[in-house]
């Protein structure tokens, strides 16, 4: 296949995953605003912390408000990241690599592009939130579906899956390093309502809140809150699931090509260091210097991919 | 009074239209109208569009469609095919003619300065003989019709005609919508253009390809206004879609960059503009081509489709000497008329135009999508006299036409059928042989009397039926 077809598909993944994230983080911080009393609240500064938008942000707009960052993270055109800009990237992708979609893939992601203009071609109202947000969820369940379905298990698919969870890894480690400070033990007063909502609001960001409770007790500890999304080998969203299906993608190119390369020893090392190993481990090592390390290396391996399969 | 395909002069239905007025007699109007709303959400969704715009929030254009098929019988396509073949066969032979020995100027019956100054013309391929000796592998000749058994040929697109996709599309569209009409009429199928689209072009491989040759289909990316047809030819070929960027010269062969390296191509159905092809070659500012892909091809390593310099059949002064050009290679008398030209070059001519101005169409020899022409009888008296000035300034720029009385066919519209004017574009593919789908492309002029059917300016389009009879 052509290396610029494969760009496409690692970013037209890479988009769709960002659209759905920025919703699921949104919904979460809607959420918390409801639930939180406190007026000092940091909720949609660290949601903006989280997608890297604080400076694009600020050279914009007077003042951190829910309705403002709602819609700088939804529609904003000087904000690469809005879902809408998101939403357009992931289709123009689509459209040069359309030979390599099935129609339902392809018909999925430009309904979601034709939907996504609609609904965001205005502000959108408070009341209507919810059902903006769910309609961008749903679609980009549409889209995986239509891929899961249709599509074959050939290197297409392979390119599509890296671009997918690199992505996710990156917001997951995003995620977890704005509010790495809630989870370390010395600063968590076990069951201030305050630590409460904020571990709730990590685990509702990645949709998680409701599988911590099957996993491990009612009660949330903060410990098991990053090890639930660093090293669960289950949880759709955690950086070793994530990486585990990298490395599957990347032996498949290997097998199919016969050449390995930097991206596999890298992905490797990552693996080395969250498979096998323990939450307290990683706290001794500071939880915020590790979740660095991981953006950095998270960032290499997609480099290291674009050079090793001549996406340019 | 306009020719009308469905409705003969006396009330009756023409017979090829016999099954499908008692079928739409018995058709609920609502049922038709949903069936209108059907289709467009089903073009919209697959993205069957034709311009794309910027992120404003403006939606892609459509091309309205027309859910009334245009249905021709087998015995009035018989001759078109044939005519249609004939014209194909002579513009391969001419272009070869003028690219190498030039006998048909030397013979007189072309001037040879239309052959100098024609823009199209590139010098690059003077003796040079592509693969197979074919220049213009695919091709759309645009025929309008004025009565029973009256076919004009009004253009002949042998660059990079495009619409195709649209024939296939508005097709599958209707055998979705109406499979009864299907089992109805026994309709000639259409969908087997792309298979037939690779055979041809793999057939004409440079020489010394062994094996399968590797085709691409090359596109400007995008942003053209085509693009859906260019990915959607090389996605139902089952060829990589490529853009000049990931086109090299590797070995002395065009290569496309794979996730696996470099890999060659053998022939590539170009999408872009001669001028853009090679930037050493022809616009140096060109980022759409591949540099050195003509030394290339005058090296006989890759088959570019259409050749080119095959442009210059497409002028309008050339297209004055189709009937001329047809005699000269084929021994015979064209099977399909032109419409009549008067060539402005020409000094009596130029003093007939020039006197029924306000009933003529005025058209420049090298222009295309309607621009720079002059439709007499719709345009005012200021208009006639500033388009009269420019003629007397460059007579050579210019041919003129009589203003044709272009054929009828219904569309639905809220109260039924109502007639409306129409052209017709079928696709040649020419390679060892020639092959002509049955049917084309239908453009309909759907606002009421115009006789404009281009898309850009409010025209839609009509699946195209050949009856087997």
């Amino acid at each position: 296949m052509l290396g610029r077809a494969a760009d496409g598909l690692y970013w037209m993944f890479r988009y769709t995953e960002r659209a759905e994230n920025i919703a699921r983080l949104i919904d979460a911080a809607a959420h918390m605003a409801l639930t939180h009393t406190d007026p000092a609240d940091d909720g949609w500064d660290s949601v903006l912390n989280s997608v890297g938008g604080h400076t694009a942000y600020c050279a914009k707009y007077e003042g951190v408000t829910g309705p403002q960052v709602i819609d700088f993270l939804l529609r904003d055109e000087d904000n690469p990241s809005s879902v809408l800009n998101a939403v357009y990237s992931a289709r123009n992708n689509a459209r040069t690599v359309r030979t390599a979609l099935t129609r339902d893939a392809w018909e999925s992601t430009n309904e979601f592009w034709l939907e996504t203009s609609r609904m965001l071609a205005r502000p959108v109202k408070a009341s209507d939130l919810p059902e903006t947000l769910d309609a961008i969820k749903r679609h980009t369940a549409l889209i995986r579906g239509a891929f899961h379905g249709t599509m074959l298990r050939n290197e297409i698919f392979d390119f599509a899956r890296i671009g997918t969870f690199i992505e996710r890894a990156d917001n997951t480690a995003r995620i977890l390093d704005v509010k790495y400070y809630v989870l370390l033990p010395a600063v968590s007063f076990v069951g201030s309502s305050l630590d409460n909502v904020q571990w709730e609001s990590i685990l509702r960001s990645v949709s998680a809140h409701r599988s911590y409770r099957w996993v491990y007790d009612a009660d949330i500890q903060p410990a098991k809150i990053a090890e639930y999304l660093i090293l669960s080998e289950r949880m759709p969203r955690s950086l070793t699931f994530c990486y585990q299906k990298i490395r599957d993608s990347l032996t498949n190119l290997e097998r199919d090509y016969g050449e390995r390369h930097a991206a596999h020893e890298t992905v490797g090392r990552m693996l080395a260091n969250l498979e096998n190993r323990m939450i307290a481990d990683i706290f001794d090592q500071g939880l915020h210097e590790f979740l660095l390390g991981f953006i950095e290396c998270n960032n290499r391996v997609g480099n290291e991919v674009a050079e090793a399969y001549r996406f340019y | 009074m306009a020719f009308n395909e469905m409705l003969a002069g006396d009330g009756s239905i023409r017979p090829p239209y016999a099954q499908y007025a008692d079928w739409f007699d018995a058709q609920d109007p609502k049922g038709l109208a949903a069936k209108t709303l059907e289709a467009e959400r089903f073009f919209r969704r697959t993205g069957i569009t034709f311009a794309v715009y910027g992120q404003d929030g403006s939606p892609e254009r459509l091309i309205p469609f027309d859910i009334v098929p245009r249905i021709i019988s087998g015995a009035e396509w018989r001759r078109l095919e044939q005519g249609i073949e004939q014209r194909v066969i002579a513009l391969n032979a001419f272009l070869e003619d003028v690219y190498n020995r030039q006998e048909i100027i030397r013979a007189g019956r072309v001037p040879k300065e239309l052959i100098a100054t024609n823009e199209a013309f590139l010098p690059q391929m003077m003796g040079f003989r592509p693969p197979g000796g074919v220049y213009t592998h695919i091709i759309g000749t645009d025929i309008v019709r004025t009565g029973e058994g009256q076919f004009h040929v009004l253009e002949d697109n042998a660059r990079t005609p495009s619409g195709v996709s649209y024939m296939l599309e508005n097709r599958e569209t209707m055998m979705k919508m109406f499979p009864e009409l299907f089992a109805m009429h026994r309709v000639r199928p259409v969908e087997n253009y792309t298979t037939l689209l690779r055979r041809s072009l793999s057939a004409l491989a440079p020489a010394g390809c062994d094996g399968a040759p590797t085709v691409a289909v090359l596109t400007p990316g995008i942003y053209n206004s085509a693009y859906f047809e260019h990915s959607f030819l090389a996605d139902q070929m089952g060829v990589e879609l490529v853009e000049g960027s990931d086109l090299r010269v590797v070995d002395g062969r065009v290569a496309m960059r794979t996730t696996r390296g470099y890999k060659p191509i053998d022939v590539l159905y170009r999408r872009v503009d001669d001028d853009f092809l090679d930037p050493l070659t022809f616009r140096p500012d060109s980022a759409l081509g591949i540099p050195g892909i003509m030394d290339v091809y005058r090296a006989g390593r890759i088959t570019i489709a259409n050749a080119p310099g095959t442009g210059i059949v497409d002028d309008k002064a050339i297209y004055s000497y189709m009937p001329d050009i047809i005699e000269f290679y084929t021994g015979r008398k064209p099977i399909l008329e032109n419409v009549p030209t008067w060539r402005c070059a020409e000094k009596d001519s130029l003093a007939y135009v020039l006197d029924h101005l306000s009933e003529l169409v005025v058209k420049e020899v090298h222009g295309s999508g309607g621009y720079g022409m002059l439709v007499g009888p719709a345009a005012s008296k200021k208009e006639l006299a500033a388009f009269a000035k420019k003629l007397k300034a460059r007579p050579k720029n210019y041919i003129a036409q009589p203003t044709l009385s272009l054929s009828t066919v219904p569309i639905f519209v809220k109260k039924g059928l109502a007639p409306r004017h129409v052209d017709l574009r079928p696709f040649a593919l020419v390679s060892d042989k020639v092959k002509i789908i049955p049917g084309g492309l239908t453009r309909v002029a759907l606002k009421e009397g115009s006789l404009v059917v281009n898309s850009s300016q409010g025209g839609g389009t009509k699946d195209t039926w050949v009856l087997e009879d």
